[in-house]
């Protein structure tokens, strides 16, 4: 491996992982409305200022780890995350929580056992539940009608509008991933259910578009080696053999394939969340492990859990793993014997 | 010659059983989640520490070192089966919030450990002296971190202070944030933990201040 100054390879593999989410976030936007760049443009300062604190106050020069943009990634990878319509503050509890609790405290950039940004978003789910549920209607790219404009997407994520929920009423409602598990509870058939949900064709209308452009963003990651295929490829393939074997057997109770891999944040989490070089599995074959052990989580939990999606909950509970599957699939050294 | 300063000093801040011995973290993480609970576990804790600490110290010399350890553990289940049942009697409400927690004061290590390491080996003035340094220290702890729960998960401060004492008492209940929509996790599990967390790194922040040992020598490096 060639050596060079950490901070600018650091630098240059973030940039291109957020070059990889342009896509997802045009996607978004067209779809969701501008919530995810309001929010991108809130946490990103928020992100930088407080590790530039933290460092400063370990008393250690806070330049390097700015520079590597690493804090800038976490809060665009978090935005895409959120709900486009959250609150400012809570979209600032969340980062706060990802960059201090689950990044520095631990030791900064290299050290953190949990991927930040995932962090974040459970402790903002867990914290504020109906606030974290409630996405929009897809609108726009779809079905024709208007997309939530700038200046009220920012209103009601600020809260200037004196009661928004009469404003946003008409818009907001549960992801598919959501609205299914109630049809389901309510005795309807995976088939009813969609019907019922959605005038998307695969996922839940928009759902798919986003998830393609975050899957185009990925293959551009893997292309241009910043990440290996290994956990993207073994996450996705998992979740599709688990979909479709329970599909099989029985597909009134159980989601297509399709709709799982083209829902919620399965791609974003197969791509983004997932590779993360820090938090992931580092062997060839750990890697494979870890992404396999993803995705039958992610079908476990979207499928029998009390959440809706499930990827930001199997990331972080597969970080616990990373070290015991770094540990147990090391590479041969060439010439080590089978036995020793 | 036995050194009151030490032992007063020991309990309360340089050998706290909440910050510094971390004993007794079950019911220190599970109650906190209100500053009414945690004074009232810690006030429950006190009283088992100083009569089972009086107990042990006075039958020192009575007891074999082979069978030290059942003698402690029977003093400490009655003390505590005694303190369950005057909770029952008198803080019945408050009884049955803190529900299992009264009965598991018994499983609180800080209290057996108290028991072995000072006063089956001193006599019963430092080992009274002890146990309520001790058990004042933990109750600090517990109201601290249940106060801070208490204000970042629901907003208020002192809430349900009738439980404790009596109905007179509603109007300490102090509302921190109005219209305060919650925190949940403050309240749940993992609030405790970065709760805890965080009041230990500040302990030993001020640790190293008082130590004037410059800073960047007791960094890791």
């Amino acid at each position: 491996m060639i050596k060079t100054t950490a901070d600018s390879t650091t630098a240059r593999e973030m940039l291109k992982v957020i070059a990889a989410l342009i896509p997802g976030y045009i996607a978004l936007s067209l779809i969701f409305g501008p919530g995810a760049l309001i929010h991108a443009a809130i946490m990103i300062p928020v992100a930088m200022l407080a590790e530039a604190t933290i460092i400063w106050m370990r008393s250690r020069s806070a330049v390097p780890a700015i520079k590597d943009l690493s804090a800038p990634l976490t809060a665009l990878l978090l935005a895409a995350a959120l709900p486009p319509l959250l609150p400012w503050w809570m979209a600032i509890v969340g980062i706060l929580f990802a960059i201090i609790i689950a990044k520095q405290l631990y030791g900064g950039l290299g050290q953190n056992p949990f991927n930040p940004a995932m962090v974040g978003y459970v402790i903002l789910l867990v914290s504020f539940p109906l606030e974290m549920t409630s996405w929009l209607t897809p609108a726009g790219a779809i079905v024709g009608g208007d997309t939530i404009g700038f200046i009220q997407s920012a209103e009601i994520i600020f809260g200037t509008i004196e009661n928004p929920s009469i404003t946003i009423d008409g818009v907001t409602g549960a992801t598919p991933l959501d609205a299914m598990k109630t049809a389901l509870y309510q005795g309807l058939t995976i088939s009813e259910g969609i019907k019922e949900i959605s005038n998307g064709v695969l996922a839940g209308s928009g759902w798919e578009i986003i998830n393609l452009t975050f899957l185009i963003g990925g293959i551009y990651l893997i292309a241009s080696r910043t990440i290996s295929w290994h956990i993207p490829v073994s996450m996705l393939v998992a979740l599709l053999i688990i979909s479709a074997l329970f599909n099989t057997v029985d597909p009134d109770r159980y989601s297509t394939p399709l709709y799982h891999l083209l829902s919620g944040g399965t791609m974003l989490g197969a791509f983004f969340i997932a590779t993360d070089p820090v938090t992931a599995s580092t062997t060839p074959r750990g890697r494979i492990w870890f992404g396999a052990c993803i995705g039958i989580l992610i079908y476990t939990i979207r499928s029998w859990g009390g959440y809706p999606d499930a990827v930001a909950f199997s990331v972080l509970l597969l970080n616990m793993f990373t070290p015991l599957i770094d540990h147990f699939t090391q590479p041969k050294i060439y010439g080590e014997r089978d036995n020793g | 010659m036995i050194e009151y300063n030490k032992i007063v000093n020991d309990g309360l801040w340089r050998n706290n059983a909440g910050l510094v011995q971390l004993l007794g973290l079950c019911p220190l993480l599970a109650v906190t989640t209100t500053t009414i609970n945690g004074l009232g576990l810690g006030i429950a804790t006190t009283l088992t520490l100083i009569i089972s600490n009086l107990m042990v110290s006075s039958i020192r010399n009575f007891i074999t070192s082979e069978i030290r350890i059942p003698v402690f553990v029977m003093i400490i289940a009655c003390t505590v089966t005694g303190i369950e049942l005057a909770m029952n009697a008198w803080f019945h409400e408050l009884f049955l919030v803190l529900g299992i927690f009264i009965p598991l004061i018994v499983t609180n290590c800080a209290i057996i450990g108290r028991a072995e390491a000072f006063a089956s080996r001193n006599s019963l003035l430092p080992s009274l002296l002890d146990a309520i340094s001790m058990g004042i220290g933990f109750t600090l702890i517990l109201i601290l971190l249940g106060g801070m729960r208490e204000i970042f998960g629901f907003g208020t401060l002192l809430a349900q202070s009738d439980l404790m004492f009596g109905e007179g008492a509603s109007w300490m209940t102090m509302t921190i944030i109005e219209d305060y929509r919650g925190f949940l996790l403050a309240i749940l599990p993992p609030g405790a933990f970065i709760g805890l967390g965080l009041i230990i790194a500040a302990k030993n922040r001020i640790d190293m201040r008082v130590s004037a040992a410059p800073l960047s020598n007791m960094l890791p490096q």
